[in-house]
């Protein structure tokens, strides 16, 4: 009994890192995509860099801040 | 075939976690307990616990203020309060108060009255991280007024100053030009010096946050009260100076019928988001802040991990992670300060393009 509670304690702690680490793929995926579509705009209009700087690293944060709402939550479910 | 090599990986996976819980319990007894550490380094707390020098604790007292229901208002200096905490984790202090938690825990302040414990209500006491936050204010309005000053002695088409003034002037009118004019436009005077504030106040912070030892190493930033309050003035911003056209896309937008007429879904759905912008800004600077902390420790801790493990192998593996670590933590600060800016930069930008939001004008199609 007591070693199948230690098991789901450490489950608990497995599906709180794995959620996590599924989250940072998305993000990874956004991010990358957004930071990939810049350069390829940048090298086509680089008269237009400065816009496009300010609106990737917009659209950056905003992937950013569904990740840490996640990586948040798995934090939560970790420790408290 | 797939499959079976994907529930094999599942077994394998699970494997791997099972033993995890009997080394934690061993890694109590052996020293380093990583946990501790880390939030006695991210958590508030009522002193400074700098670093020990020979088993010493170095601490960096406060004073705490707090108003109790029995006995009015108190103010003592956290020395009189026990460092280690008692079998029943309750730090002893004079008159009968106590602080719950372990050493380096901001835990409530109870009041023994008769046998029961009370918590105290109306904690406003100096504690580190109010202190960093102090420091920080102080150092900013050095930095800034200083600069300020030349402007006011000075006429407009005298020559650039040089020096100190001259970057702090040339960072000011970067992020006015950069950042805020160009989601503003022409209302961009009337909300910069707001918008300027928070971000000088969040890029010194979190500089200050990076810096290993006092007056910086605190992590304000990285406290969610902290962002909070940052996010409640942009709210209050947005909706307050909120135009009637913007308040009218919210509730009443330029939706098919059917999405608000039955059931109001899209005024629902806009609603929310009222909420959901200034929250997402909140959890984006805490988070990202607190994430860099976070892996600054862990980094250095790796090599005691390693050492605490025991025998040649902890000896071997700790000497091999030392020059690891001691790399990746440099890599890691550089990184972190790219951070600091990144962070500070995309908090002042969200809250201009929010402000704008908010400013839409009435549309005549």
């Amino acid at each position: 009994m007591i070693s199948l509670l230690l098991a789901a304690d450490a489950l608990a702690k497995l599906g709180a890192t794995v959620g996590g680490g599924l989250a940072v793929i998305g993000a990874g995926i956004g991010i990358g995509r957004i930071g990939g579509q810049a350069m390829d705009a940048m090298a086509r209009q680089p008269e237009k860099m400065g816009g496009l700087q300010s609106s990737m690293i917009l659209a950056a944060a905003l992937v950013e801040g569904a990740t840490f709402l996640a990586l948040v939550i798995s934090i939560l479910a970790l420790f408290v | 075939m797939k499959q079976l090599r994907s529930i094999f990986l599942v077994a394998l996976l699970l494997c791997c976690s099972l033993p995890g819980f009997s080394q934690e319990a061993e890694k109590e007894e052996g020293g380093v307990n990583l946990k501790e550490i880390l939030f006695g380094h991210v958590q508030d707390a009522y002193q400074w616990h700098v670093t020990d020098i020979g088993g010493h604790p170095l601490i960096i007292h406060l004073p705490m203020i707090f108003y109790s229901q029995q006995s009015g208002f108190h103010v003592y200096c956290s020395s009189q309060f026990a460092h280690e905490p008692d079998e029943n984790l309750l730090r002893e202090g004079p008159d009968g108060f106590y602080i719950k938690g372990a050493e380096d825990e901001k835990g409530q302040i109870v009041e023994k009255v008769g046998a029961e414990l009370q918590p105290v209500c109306f904690d406003i006491s100096i504690t580190k991280t109010v202190l960093v936050l102090f420091i920080n204010a102080i150092l900013l309005v050095c930095c800034i007024l200083g600069a300020a000053r030349w402007c006011k002695k000075h006429k407009v088409d005298d020559p650039a100053p040089r020096g100190f003034t001259g970057l702090i002037h040339m960072f000011v009118m970067a992020v006015y030009n950069d950042m805020i004019k160009p989601s503003l436009g022409e209302e961009a005077p009337k909300y910069a010096p707001y918008l300027m504030t928070c971000f000088f106040f969040i890029f010194l912070t979190n500089l200050m946050g990076v810096v290993p030892f006092p007056p910086g190493g605190g992590n304000l930033t990285g406290n969610i009260t902290c962002t909070m309050f940052l996010a409640l003035c942009t709210f209050l911003i947005v909706n307050v100076t909120g135009t009637k056209a913007y308040w009218k896309e919210i509730f009443w937008g330029d939706v098919p019928w059917w999405l608000k007429v039955p059931l109001p879904l899209m005024p629902f759905i806009e609603f929310f988001g009222i909420f959901t912008k200034p929250i997402a800004l909140m959890i984006r600077l805490f988070a990202n802040m607190l994430a860099g902390h976070v892996i600054a420790i862990s980094l250095s801790c790796i090599i005691f991990i390693m050492f605490a493990l025991g025998g040649t192998m902890g000896t071997v593996l700790g000497s091999a992670m030392t020059p690891v670590s001691v790399f990746l933590s440099i890599f890691m600060m550089l990184l972190e300060v790219l951070v600091c800016y990144i962070q500070a930069m995309v908090f002042t930008m969200l809250s201009a393009v929010f402000i704008s939001m908010s400013h839409v004008k009435e549309h005549h199609a």
